[in-house]
């Protein structure tokens, strides 16, 4: 097990090193410079701030350079808020989307797995049918129409009972952590619920289970300890890369419901050509879900001693 | 450190507490005087700091640090006020513009907006690295007097006051950041009406009413906070309507469905020119047929900003724009439009084949080949570029091929002169036409199309050459006229922000330059 574990983190360096080296190749591919701005500025100025950020060097120095800083932690200083380290920008605002991200999966899993189980067990019947029909809206709508739908939902409730049942925006407080994380799960509870259904259905129709009602067991028996546990494992597995997605990739909700994570440096540093903040962003995603993975590999050892058992040999 | 709770309150006016809270798109990029570039950046820096002349609520220069200024062909001096004071207390003097000035032509300190401070002695040189920073033209006769040498007749250089690379920095103070001055709340001080007193990232600020600001009696808000930062339009809306925040501009104007929103609500819709035009920039390289001038005048004559503004915009307020000159900047005595009119070109689709016509044979070709229009990835710039299509397509039988390009990438193709025509806009810096006359001078960087023609920049040469308002004002008019005949620009229109605004808040200033949206003089009312 630990030689595997072993194993499982070197390869992840080595993936997190190859991200490192393809972000920073892909960035300089795409055309733009990160210092243009809509009014330009003159040959001395521009070669001023060229040399303050290291641009005025060959790209293969630069490169040695990032990775150097990199190794260190280093990731520079940002291109858009000229006075914030990017280290700073992810230590800051990652707390904020992990928050967020870790209460949209655990509305995800408990709503995934509890309405799975519902689907599963009355398979053809009315409450199957109706979950189904907001599971497939769940996985097929984008969440920025959830997100303004919520926020407009609450707009009128508040204007309507002329209170603030919750706040509309802002990051303060269960209450207004309510409705974004709702949102931003939303899509993984739907996709969990399908998920849950079909492993469910599938070991329903198993030899084992067949074995446990022929012994004469009760269906809640049969559900808790047998049919659960067996479907559930599919689950973990998703969870592992969902977990690095949902707490990082959370743009959309963040901008509508003006909650300082993550995600909008994510998405305007890219916009921006901020070179900085796009590698730190992309390294720490990348460094991140790599790690989710290798954690969801070995809960996945835990729960299921055969897996343990082959990585062994 | 980590991103703590903003602190919300659940109005958006307090008339007790004379408080107001809005919300803002964006974080600052910088604060720091000498760098700030950006609108957020600046709309704080106005707020927090003072330079020696400022702008009253009517856009009016009026004394700021300096009580009295001189300003002629070559020199400027200021008597600066005694009882001007730091947020910490210690008066404001002559030195730390020196320092403040030299600070911002340094070449280490690598400032975007060195280029402005040009007409200082000495100033572009020191920013290229060819005289140290002792050489520039400013120098402190003793505390509260300074004395400035110019480069050049400048004659807008009592404007440039209240530009924020023209600010002071105190020496000590800046030394003691460490090279993080005003990276955050405890790395700043201030010497305007308020003081920034809260800064959690993207997510809060606060100002508070600085007390040590000598025309505090002046101003009347005490807290102006901001708990909210998103660049979602419709959310900043929305926040608007649930009565947290006091005022929504939308940062460039509220777009279409929130004004149908906000009349369906019954609200008051307000707007205020932001000072910018928006024009098609075309491209002059000898290897593109926009070069031609028969053709950019076949496409004059059948361009109607009206018809632009009316179905295209949509948008209430916006002014149709016939010249590069937006009608607010000053001339001598009146609005510099009134004294020097731009005509609107003639309409004339019969015309404008004929130069057509013209066109096709100067250039020797059957048909044209289709023109790159060159656009930002915004709703505007895209639903206009659409309209060029179908106009000129319509009345010249000219194909427009659409290239739409994100932020970065537009500015790559502009700089490298990769289009025939862009659909652009220009922002000022200060209120003299110059500041956009320069747009087109053979020399500028920003003239992306190369634009070249003697007569405009011997125009241009005169105006720089003296302080005389009315020989610069002549120079411009000619400079206008001859931009129209060469048609060498397509203006289209001034925008115009349409914005609400809680009817409990009174005084918000708006002005062209620098910050748009100033406070200093706002308050609320019972």
């Amino acid at each position: 097990m630990l030689s595997y574990i072993v194993k499982r983190f070197g390869m992840g360096v080595l993936t997190i090193w190859f991200i490192a080296t393809a972000t920073f190749v892909a960035m300089h591919l795409v055309p733009g410079n990160p210092l243009a701005q809509e009014k330009a500025v003159n040959p001395v100025i521009r070669a001023n701030l060229e040399k303050q950020y290291g641009l005025d060097k060959p790209v293969t120095t630069q490169y040695i350079i990032y990775i150097t800083n990199m190794l260190h932690g280093d990731f520079g200083i940002s291109y858009t808020q000229e006075n914030r380290f990017v280290k700073d920008i992810i230590s800051e605002h990652f707390p904020v989307s992990a928050e967020l991200g870790l209460l949209s999966l655990f509305f995800a899993t408990l709503g995934g797995v509890l309405f799975g189980a519902i689907t599963a067990l009355s398979r053809n019947r009315w409450p199957d049918h109706l979950i189904m029909v907001f599971v497939i809206l769940g996985v097929s709508v984008p969440n920025f129409v959830f997100a303004a739908l919520g926020q407009l939902l609450i707009l009128k409730l508040n204007g309507w009972t002329g209170t603030t049942i919750l706040p509309i925006a802002g990051w303060d407080g269960f209450g207004s952590m309510l409705m974004p994380s709702l949102v931003l799960g939303l899509s993984t509870m739907a996709y969990l619920t399908r998920l849950m259904r079909a492993t469910m259905l599938e070991v329903a129709g198993t030899d084992y289970i067949r074995t446990a009602r022929a012994k004469g067991l009760s269906t809640t028996r049969i559900f808790l300890s047998h049919q659960l546990r067996n479907a559930i494992m599919p689950v973990i597995t998703v969870l592992g890369p969902a977990i690095a997605i949902i707490t990082t990739g959370g743009f959309v909700v963040e901008s509508v419901f003006t909650i300082p994570g993550l995600g909008r440096y994510f998405v305007q540093a890219v916009q921006q050509l901020d070179y900085t903040v796009i590698m730190g962003t992309t390294v720490f995603f990348g460094a991140f879900l790599v790690l989710m993975v290798i954690v969801a590999d070995i809960l996945y050892g835990f729960v299921d001693p055969r897996i343990r058992v082959e990585a062994g040999r | 450190m980590s991103v703590g709770r903003a602190e919300t309150f659940d109005k958006a006016v307090d008339f007790a507490t004379q408080t107001i809270q809005l919300s803002l798109d964006d974080e600052p990029r910088n604060l720091n005087s000498i760098k700030a570039v950006d609108q957020i950046s600046i709309f704080f820096i106005e707020h927090v700091m003072e330079g020696l002349l400022r702008q009253d609520e009517r856009g009016r220069i009026v004394g700021g640090v300096a009580e009295r200024w001189e300003i002629d062909d070559r020199h400027a001096r200021f008597w600066l006020r005694h009882n001007a004071k730091w947020s910490d207390g210690k008066p404001v003097t002559a030195k730390d513009f020196v320092f403040g000035w030299r600070s911002g032509v340094d070449p280490a300190n690598a400032s975007e907006y060195a280029s402005i401070m040009y007409s200082v002695k000495n100033a572009e040189a020191i920013n290229a690295g060819k005289l140290p920073v002792t050489a520039l033209g400013i120098n402190a006769i003793d505390d509260y007097t300074l004395e400035v040498e110019l480069e050049k007749p400048t004659g807008y250089f009592a404007y440039l006051m209240n530009f924020q690379i023209f600010y002071p920095v105190r020496e000590d103070f800046y030394r003691a950041q460490n090279g993080r001055y005003f990276a955050d709340i405890k790395n700043m001080i201030f010497n305007g009406p308020f003081k920034l007193t809260e800064w959690v990232h993207a997510a809060s600020f606060r100002m508070e009413k600085n007390e040590t600001y000598w025309n505090r009696d002046q101003v009347k808000l005490n807290v102006i906070n901001i708990p909210y930062v998103t660049n979602d339009n419709l959310a900043r809306f929305n926040l608007f309507k649930d009565g947290k925040t006091a005022l929504e501009d939308g940062m460039r104007g509220i777009g279409k469905e929130q004004v149908t929103s906000a009349v369906n609500n019954r609200m008051r819709i307000r707007a205020y020119s932001d000072g910018s035009i928006w024009y098609t920039e075309m491209n002059h390289r000898k290897e593109r047929i926009t070069s031609n001038k028969n053709l950019r005048k076949a496409m004059q004559a059948v361009l109607d900003s009206q018809e632009i503004v009316n179905k295209v915009i949509g948008i209430p307020g916006y002014i149709p724009a016939y010249s590069l000159f937006p009608v607010w900047l000053q001339g001598v005595h009146k609005k510099f439009r009134q004294e020097y009119p731009a005509q609107p070109p003639v309409l004339d689709v019969e015309l404008a084949k004929r130069y057509m016509q013209q066109a096709k044979q100067e250039l020797g070709m059957e048909t044209l080949p289709p023109l790159a229009l060159l656009c930002d990835d915004k709703e505007n710039a895209i639903r206009e570029a659409v309209y060029f299509q179908s106009l000129f397509k319509r009345t010249l039988g000219l194909e427009i091929r659409v290239d739409i390009q994100t932020f970065k990438q537009r500015l790559e193709k502009m700089q490298y002169g990769e289009f025939d025509m862009i659909l652009a806009g220009w922002g000022p810096d200060y209120n003299d036409p110059m500041t956009f006359a320069d747009l087109f001078a053979s020399w500028n960087e920003n003239n992306h199309g190369r634009y070249n023609n003697p007569e405009y920049d011997a125009a241009l040469r005169q105006a720089l050459g003296t302080s005389d308002p009315q020989l610069r004002m002549g120079a411009f008019g000619k400079a206008q006229q001859i931009l129209i005949d060469d048609a060498a620009v397509l203006p289209q229109y001034e925008r115009v922000v349409s914005y609400v605004q809680n009817p409990k808040l009174r005084g918000v200033a708006f002005k062209q330059t620098g910050a748009v949206m100033v406070l200093t003089y706002a308050r609320v009312v019972e």
